[in-house]
């Protein structure tokens, strides 16, 4: 059930990071602004300008923060759930663009590829996907921003998926590739998870397109911005495939 | 007469490491805050470092790990060397009405290398505040991994009101703590450089 003016007001309550985002980039402030300076000029191959080295410091504090993360990471221990009547409704939209942009897929031509470190490549169909065993859970979303919804996602387990397609369990790392140009990736432990899921459903109905149709990855241990929509392919890899944010600097590993 | 310092170089070292890593986590951290402000107000981009959400969190989760390495270290030492006990204490709510009452009618004495009991319990309150915003930081770093800990504050999300009633206890300090060294400058210096006083005495040479 969609109240449209509930809805206003959940995307409403998202705009003072979108605005802030949004006057910095007006302003032109983000040249200024720290990391970016590092992850700018790493990305176009600029000469770095100055603050870089803070910037390093920052960069390699980060790496290090991956590694007290998956330290700190239990394979085991499970996120919290929740009740259904402790599920937000309407679940607030996010995504790096407006709502006006959310990808327009065909479902029917939809496939999931697969690559890199697995026996078998071939590709996906919704319904092959159905056909696997499926694990739903309540859990909270904490976004990066800090605010934090419970919902409720069903699904595959990315284990069993990975164990169905004879992936290399041993390697570092899961990637995804979305429609919508995003990209993340998860560590292989993380991936492991049993609460990790390649969702189909949301709120026991198939995901709608806002949140993230006809595929996610719904990820309880990680932060919001780790959990992509709309993903067309997954690579088994010993390579970091980074990620979209990641790559412009928060924390890779980003655990919770 | 034998000298000796007012305030030990391990107390100097930490306190101004402390004093810069304070700085940056109140500014990354309100950079943090602005990204889903909690209250009806956001804090002037001026006033946070970063830039952006990433880079106030890379500060923030970088000076972290200098700020609770060195609080280590400061309360290690204090405790080995008696330093709490023998400069934190006692404080007794009688001394503590005496000094507040004299400083607020701007009477009190410093007495030199001698913390009066305003000081003393408004050391051991940031001192309670230091553990509880380390605390409450970790409560939201990792909700799901030290999830007793997070259940302890009463949840995710009211653990980040605590953190931030953390902050503000801090930041209230600091003002307090600031405008006492403005009434009594000379107790920069000592701070800075060490200072002397007589063994014998424990206390007033003259400045
Ligand atoms: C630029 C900022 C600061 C200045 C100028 C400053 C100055 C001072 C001075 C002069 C003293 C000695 C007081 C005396 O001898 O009577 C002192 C002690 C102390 N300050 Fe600060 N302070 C600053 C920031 C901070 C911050 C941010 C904190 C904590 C959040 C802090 C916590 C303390 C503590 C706990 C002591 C007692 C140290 C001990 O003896 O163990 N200070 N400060």
């Amino acid at each position: 059930m969609i109240e449209p003016k509930k809805r206003a007001i959940a995307r409403i309550k998202l705009e003072p990071a979108q605005q802030i985002q949004l006057e910095s980039l007006q302003r032109r402030h983000f040249l200024k602004g720290g990391l970016t300076v590092g992850a700018m000029a790493m990305l176009t191959g600029c000469n770095l300008q100055d603050g870089d080295q803070v910037d390093k410091v920052l960069w390699s504090m980060s790496r290090w923060n991956d590694r007290v993360q998956a330290w700190l990471f239990s394979g085991q221990k499970l996120a919290p759930t929740f009740s259904k009547d402790q599920v937000r409704n309407p679940f607030p939209f996010n995504a790096f663009y407006g709502e006006d942009d959310i990808p327009e897929l065909d479902t029917a031509d939809w496939k999931l590829g697969v690559s890199g470190l697995v026996r078998d490549k071939a590709p996906w169909t919704l319904e092959g996907l159905r056909k696997l065993p499926q694990r739903s859970d309540i859990t909270r979303l904490i976004c990066v921003e800090g605010w934090s919804a419970i919902g409720q996602w069903g699904g595959v387990p990315l284990r069993t998926f990975l164990e169905h397609v004879g992936a290399d369990t041993t390697a570092k790392f899961v990637g995804f590739k979305c429609a919508d140009r995003y990209y993340s990736s998860l560590d292989m432990p993380t991936a492991l998870h049993p609460q990790t899921l390649l969702a189909l459903d949301f709120a026991e109905v198939a995901l709608p397109p806002e949140y993230g149709y006809p595929l996610r990855v719904r990820v309880p241990t990680k932060l919001g911005f780790k959990n992509p929509k709309h993903i067309v392919e997954i690579v088994v890899s010993n390579d970091n495939p980074g990620g979209y944010w990641e790559d412009q600097g928060y924390n890779w590993f980003s655990g919770i | 007469m034998k000298k000796t310092r007012i305030h030990p170089w391990p107390i100097r070292l930490t306190h101004w490491i402390n004093a810069f890593g304070m700085v940056c986590m109140f500014m990354s951290g309100w950079g943090i805050y602005n990204a889903s402000p909690l209250f009806s107000f956001s804090f002037p981009r001026d006033f946070t470092v970063g830039g952006w959400l990433g880079g106030a969190l890379a500060w923030h989760f970088a000076v972290m790990w200098l700020l609770v390495i060195n609080g280590l270290i400061y309360v290690l030492y204090g405790l080995f060397t008696r330093h709490f006990k023998r400069d934190f204490l006692p404080v007794t709510p009688t001394a503590v009405k005496r000094d507040m009452l004299d400083a607020l009618r701007f009477r009190l004495k410093h007495e030199k290398g001698v913390y009066n009991a305003v000081q003393r319990l408004m050391y051991w309150l940031v001192l309670a505040a230091g553990v509880l915003i380390v605390l409450t930081g970790l409560a939201i770093w990792k909700p799901v991994q030290l999830q007793e800990l997070t259940a302890v504050f009463g949840g995710y999300d009211f653990a980040r009101y605590v953190h931030f009633a953390a902050m503000a206890f801090i930041g209230a300090f600091v003002v307090v703590h600031l405008a006492l060294v403005l009434m009594v400058p000379k107790t920069l210096m000592p701070m800075i450089t060490g200072g002397t006083r007589g063994i014998e005495s424990g206390k007033v040479e003259h400045d």
